[in-house]
């Protein structure tokens, strides 16, 4: 375990991180997409990822997945590495991915979306707790994934990953193009899945809501991180950050 | 009930069954190929050739093993699809990220020379397979007499076509599959071996197709052309009915096979055009098909 505790440079000195990522570069066809990303994040963390538009966040949780054809670097979960796995080996280590386009299936009902994950390792919640959790997915168990409301759908592409017992999240802009409501929801449904110590690597463009969530956040600009602020400094670094994002 | 809008009752009956028995075989090849087709999104020109290859390994287990008809239709079309497992894993898999036409042009191409190594091995007068003991006869239904063997073909592609409409829509493989059709790199995302699963189903799809070849052989003689008349019309009922539609697929394949039965008896002229007539309508009124979504 002692190569764990080599933190990359520019991210804080972490002792035993869960995920260690590297010099991460990635290609789709012949464009290069991430030039050398490192984060590292440790069990029980929510941390995010902002960054403009194309600044490769999708990206980067992409490759985390093994979703991006072409990847080099170093991606460690739990000290193994994950960097030239496939997908479906990736989420059996007990990661799991909530995309940016909710990727809730058209031709599946509520219930088939949310029980189709497979379990992964024990330890997920329980159906009735996600019922809690999320009391409109009940409701409308039997709708077609797709007819449910832009909240609901986020509801669901996040509520399906929380029973296969995976415990390392990654969330593509769950509140984005929701009413506030809903945002505040699902803020709610992040802080509650940290007391439940499931670590969250989220990706927002809204720091205000990343501020109510996550203990720190990375910055991405070109393919790279480029600066990590925690989140009790967020304020103080608010130029900065409104530099990076161009707010 | 002796004669119906001036046909003879058996005439009429006798054509319906005929049309009920090649819309059997329409339905369960479309289907193989409307499942291939949904999640490898290759059309499968091969699979009239697997379905004759369905048919000869019949034949072969009982020529040269004195292997059965009844233990034939579970060894044939795991055979065969055994044959399709190995063609995907070694060719198939490498087009996936290229244009539908290469994959139709390989299996074209795949098919073509499946059929060289029979015609070459058996020729092409054809061989005959005895309907099993068991189904043999003919029961009278008092208005025509009708073959054991041939309701026992249409009542059990009914079966299979349920069975698999059942495990593709009820079933949480069928939810696999539904949803690998739509988005399979999420699917992987979750944990699921998709690459094996697409693997398995392409293998199911040929068996399907053996598997109707098997029901197949003791109707018509066992040749190595007899894939290449029938996928021909096949794949008109599968652009009638809708690419990659299930139900639908089975539905117009049994009713297709009908309206062809209810043709020789009306317009026997138009018999063998009835279907290539409707797939022009269709196309030109919805060119989805039936039951596809555009
Ligand atoms: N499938 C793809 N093929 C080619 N290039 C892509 C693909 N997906 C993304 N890119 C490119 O990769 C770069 C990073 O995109 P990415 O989606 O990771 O950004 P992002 O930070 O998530 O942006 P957004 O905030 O808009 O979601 C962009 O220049 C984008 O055009
Ligand atoms: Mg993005």
């Amino acid at each position: 375990m002692a190569d764990v505790m080599t933190a990359p440079a520019g991210a804080k000195a972490s002792t035993g991180a869960l995920m260690e990522i590297s010099g991460l570069e990635a290609w789709y066809g012949e464009s290069h997409v991430l030039h050398g990303v490192d984060i590292d994040i440790r069990e029980g963390e929510v941390v995010t990822l902002l960054g403009r538009n194309g600044a490769g966040k999708t990206s980067t949780l992409r490759s985390v997945m093994g979703l991006v054809p072409r990847r080099s670097g170093s991606i460690k979960y739990e000290g193994k590495e994950f960097v030239n796995a496939r997908p479906d080996v990736i989420a059996r280590a007990g990661i799991a991915y909530c995309p940016e386009e909710r990727g809730i299936f058209a031709s599946l009902d509520v219930t088939e979306n949310l029980l189709l994950p497979p379990m992964v390792r024990p330890g997920g919640l329980p159906l009735d707790e996600i019922y809690t959790l999320f009391p409109n997915l009940k409701e409308r168990a039997r709708s077609q994934g797709t007819k449910l409301s832009g909240g609901e759908q986020q509801m669901l592409a996040i509520a399906r990953i929380l029973r296969t017992g995976a415990r390392f999240l990654l969330l593509d802009e769950p509140s984005e193009g929701l009413a506030p409501v809903i945002v505040q929801q699902i803020g709610r449904t992040i802080r509650e899945l940290k007391k439940r110590g499931f670590t969250v690597l989220l990706v927002e463009q809204n720091f205000r809501f990343a501020q109510t969530v996550a203990d720190r956040h990375y910055v991405m600009e070109h393919g790279r991180v480029v600066d990590m602020v925690a989140n009790e400094d967020l304020n103080a670094s608010l130029d900065r950050l409104h530099q990076y994002l161009g707010v | 009930m002796d004669e119906i809008f001036g046909i003879p009752a058996p005439l009429l009956f006798g054509q319906l069954l005929l049309g009920l028995i090649n819309g059997a075989f329409y339905a369960m090849l479309s289907l193989g190929l409307a499942v291939i087709f949904g999640l490898l999104n290759i059309i499968n020109f091969s699979h009239g050739a697997q379905f004759m290859m369905g048919a000869f390994v019949a034949w072969m287990l009982l020529h040269y093993l004195g292997i059965g008809y009844w233990w034939a239709l579970i060894l044939s079309p795991l055979l065969v699809g055994l044959t399709g497992v190995i063609l995907e894993r070694t060719m198939i898999c490498r087009l996936y990220k290229l244009d539908h036409l290469y994959g139709l042009l390989l299996t074209f191409g795949i098919s073509l020379i499946i059929e060289g190594i029979f015609r070459n091995q058996y020729g092409s007068s054809g061989m005959p397979y005895r309907i099993p003991t068991q189904l043999s006869g003919a029961w009278d239904l008092g208005f025509m007499f009708m073959p054991v063997y041939r309701g026992w073909v249409v009542v059990f592609a009914l079966f299979t076509c349920i069975t698999t409409w059942l495990v593709i829509e009820k079933t949480r493989l069928g939810a696999y599959l539904r949803a690998a059709t739509e988005n399979a790199p999420l699917v992987q995302a979750f944990g699921v071996n998709v690459p094996r699963m697409i693997t398995l189903t392409y293998g199911a799809g040929v068996a399907l197709a053996a598997l109707a070849g098997v029901l197949a052989a003791p109707i018509y003689s066992v040749n190595p052309q007899m894939g290449t008349n029938l996928i021909i019309v096949v794949f008109a009922v599968v652009v009638i009915g809708g690419m990659g539609s299930i139900l639908g697929s089975v539905l117009t394949g049994f009713g297709l096979g009908i309206v062809e039965g209810l043709t020789k008896v009306f317009y026997p002229e138009a018999s063998a055009t009835v279907i290539f007539i409707i797939m022009v309508i269709v196309l030109l009124a919805r060119p989805a098909g039936l039951f596809g979504r555009a």
